[in-house]
């Protein structure tokens, strides 16, 4: 064997060793979801566990379907939001740049600097004082506003590489600024928006802070749902795990969907 | 640069299309029902409560069992939202301290009740429960009722309560060929776990995992009964007096002689675990675990297990005393409603219910003494019922170690400081169970930390 196929496979072991480092805890998740509560945490561990269905059967008791229609509200909500408003903000700071971009990047991730936890009294009180408490329209404002930077910075950053000549050419056979950008720039940055989208989807999903403190029950979404089922005085190991399954479907299904887009997004570059 | 006309329209409908669709997604308030939008009652309309609750076994109960209320109250509908503990403290104090109003009733633990009363969030219960004679407010333990009681007024009332105790592998201990007093010291403990260790088997679990709620739990008790205290009657901090540092020396030392592996990691439910699949032969932690090991569906000791009172030095008993209680904030619009639920759900009817409901050895242990006259319940919890109620009434939270003390409560400081205090202390005992530091410097921060937060209380 010559040595680039040698390192070739070893690259190839390594890249698979490092997939199931990762994947083994979720896998482990999902199998904990099928044993009874009393198997879920023995040691050592129950590789031939009854395998059994009530776990799901207890989540759902809980009923689970508001929390996932939240959830799904609010990420899909804040996701397009986002998108409608990073598109336009990244076109102004690369291909027809305003004055002081950086200044205004620097401004864009500055509000990713203070942790959410320091501004949470200020935001709380501002929604109680406008009635925003328990509702799913303000969380997704405010999803929209965590979010917007990271879409600006990335959508700046796939918009950069569009090559000028293809613009410039657009421009000489007489498009128009909306025609640029929808039929020409757009088209060729897809799977970056796709890249940013799906980011800022899995982000609102996972939210788990401003969720669990601006949402009492109307609005509640999943992730302090999920956290509802840690018991203090019991075993509740495989009741979470089968309320977290079910919970990351919705994700895996979206990032299954875009997966072709995704992977040009975020591993080669928008344009390659 | 500026867009031209052209190019406004031309981006507008996208644009527009988007945020639309985004917010009419989001344009109703949620899909979790109605909220909290019911009339508040006083115009006699439908009321629609919201009960904020940790997610424990009572409470689950509570919930199946909800609908018997609001067929007696068809007005009334209960919905509760469960959060893990901490959790719940975070939402229901945000909640309560800026007036939010989210909920209606609040499940808070014995150690917030006269905190939240001092404040002024929680309304006083005391007219409604005494004016009722059926409720029978007497009937509640009364070390129980005393921890929620802030200048002779009751602001909640317990719907579970437990101590702690000793529980013990009954089968281990025999063949290693030591029997276990129902009074034991700790060093008799201690012997006797050091006695049973083995390769396969731990000789005790104790709990090591940081967190005023977690670790302080089991050894504020230790240090009260080796003599010691967090602070004395006038609020000087006493973590660097000798018993304190004796009581968590010995801690630590029987943790890593006779202890599990890995006690960082290890809490209240680690612990239910390793006993209940028996490799731990020992365990001292809250009485409730003593329901969780005698069932033979989850634990493989059922049958197997023995109860003995928390072990002692210098005191007579050293159990802790914690309760889960429902107490309704002062910003609920519902307020009677509210009581009416409260009161139901705390009540002897309602421990007959879950018992015949859902199975007697499921009644909410350690709220009611005429819960332990129940025939039935003293049936299906002989093995540890009496024993816990004993305890119970045996503690004494005004006063759990030598000294008198300017607190009520005995695993914890009831001062809003030490649930900080606590966590940042335990945060450094880690570092000492896992071999990392010594135990003298540790204590030496703490009692700088505690003095802080004691010269807030001068």
């Amino acid at each position: 064997m010559t040595s680039s196929r040698l390192r070739g496979a070893l690259i190839t072991a390594v890249t698979w060793v490092l997939v199931l480092m990762f994947f083994f805890p979720v896998a482990w998740m999902v199998f904990t979801a099928f044993k009874p509560e009393h198997q879920a945490a023995t040691s050592p561990p129950t590789f031939a566990p009854d395998l059994t269905l009530d776990r799901f059967g207890a989540v759902f008791d809980r009923d689970m379907l508001p929390y996932l229609i939240n959830s799904f509200s609010a990420s899909l909500g804040s996701t397009l939001l986002v998108l409608a408003l990073a598109i336009p903000a990244a076109y102004a700071l690369s291909i027809r740049p305003v004055t002081n971009v950086r200044d205004a990047l620097f401004f864009f991730i500055s509000t990713r600097f203070m942790p959410v936890a320091a501004s949470i009294i200020p935001v709380y009180l501002l929604l109680q004082s406008v009635g925003g408490l328990d509702n799913i329209t303000w969380l997704t404002i405010l999803y929209v506003g965590v979010n917007l930077p990271i879409a600006v910075w990335m959508m700046r950053s796939f918009l950069a590489e569009v090559p000028r000549e293809v613009i410039e050419a657009a421009q000489l056979d007489g498009a128009r600024l909306g025609t640029e950008i929808f039929r020409v720039v757009l088209p060729i940055v897809l799977p970056g928006v796709a890249a940013a989208g799906l980011i800022c989807f899995i982000f609102a999903w996972n939210e788990f802070f401003l969720a669990n403190l601006l949402t009492a029950q109307v609005a509640r979404p999943t992730p302090p749902f999920l956290t509802s089922f840690v018991d203090g005085r019991g075993q509740f190991l495989a009741v979470l795990s089968a309320a977290a399954t079910v919970a990351i479907v919705p994700v895996v299904l979206a990032g299954w969907i875009a997966q072709k887009q995704l992977v040009r997004g975020l591993a080669m570059g928008a344009i390659k | 640069m500026k867009l031209t006309r052209t190019a406004r329209r031309q981006a507008a409908p996208a644009g527009i299309a988007a945020v639309a669709l985004a917010l009419t997604l989001t344009a109703c308030a949620g899909a979790g029902g109605g909220g909290n939008s019911g009339a508040a009652g006083s115009d006699g309309g439908p009321v629609e409560l919201t009960l904020a609750t940790v997610n424990n076994p009572q409470m689950k109960d509570m919930e199946e069992l909800k609908s018997a209320f609001e067929e007696d109250h068809p007005d009334i509908t209960v919905n509760f939202i469960q959060m893990e503990e901490n959790d719940l403290r975070d939402a229901v104090t945000k909640d309560v301290a800026t007036d939010g109003g989210q909920y209606d009733i609040v499940t808070v633990g014995s150690y917030e009740v006269p905190i939240w009363a001092q404040n002024g969030w929680l309304t006083d219960l005391s007219g409604d429960l005494e004016s009722d004679a059926d409720y029978d407010v007497d009937d509640l333990f009364e070390p129980v009722k005393n921890a929620l009681t802030v200048d002779d007024s009751l602001y909640a009332v317990p719907f579970y309560g437990e101590s702690s105790m000793l529980m013990y592998n009954k089968e281990l201990l025999d063949e290693a060929g030591v029997t276990m007093p129902e009074h034991p010291t700790w060093q008799e403990v201690a012997d006797i776990a050091r006695e049973v260790n083995s390769d396969d088997v731990d000789g005790i679990c104790l709990r090591g995992k940081p967190g005023w709620g977690e670790v302080f739990a089991p050894l504020t008790t230790v240090v009260n009964t080796f003599g010691g205290a967090w602070y004395d009657a006038e609020w000087n901090a006493q973590v660097d007096q000798p018993e304190f540092e004796e009581a968590v020396q010995f801690y630590v030392d029987l943790v890593a002689d006779a202890g599990e592996a890995d006690p960082v990691s290890t809490g209240f439910t680690e612990c239910l675990n390793n006993v209940s699949q028996g490799r731990s032969a020992m365990w001292v932690d809250a009485t409730v675990a003593a329901g969780l090991l005698e069932d033979p569906e989850s634990s493989q000791v059922a049958g197997k297990m023995g109860y003995a009172h928390a072990p002692v030095v210098e005191t007579e008993e050293s159990g802790w005393l914690w309760s889960w209680n429902l107490a309704i904030p002062e910003t609920t619009q519902n307020r009677d409603a509210a009581v009416e639920f409260v009161k139901w759900a705390t009540s002897k009817e309602y421990h007959q219910l879950v018992g015949t409901e859902l199975g007697w050895s499921r009644v909410p242990p350690g709220a009611r003494n005429s819960t332990y006259e129940i025939p039935e319940y003293e049936e299906a919890a002989a093995a540890f019922a009496p024993i816990t109620r004993d305890i119970m009434l045996a503690v004494d939270p005004e006063q759990p170690g030598v000294a008198p003390q300017s607190w009520t409560g005995i695993q914890y400081v009831t001062i809003p400081e030490f649930q900080d205090l606590g966590n940042q202390v335990s945060q450094d005992l880690a570092d000492v169970f896992a071999g990392r530091s010594e135990l003298g410097p540790v204590l030496d921060r703490a009692q700088d930390l505690a003095q802080d937060a004691g010269d807030a209380q001068k």
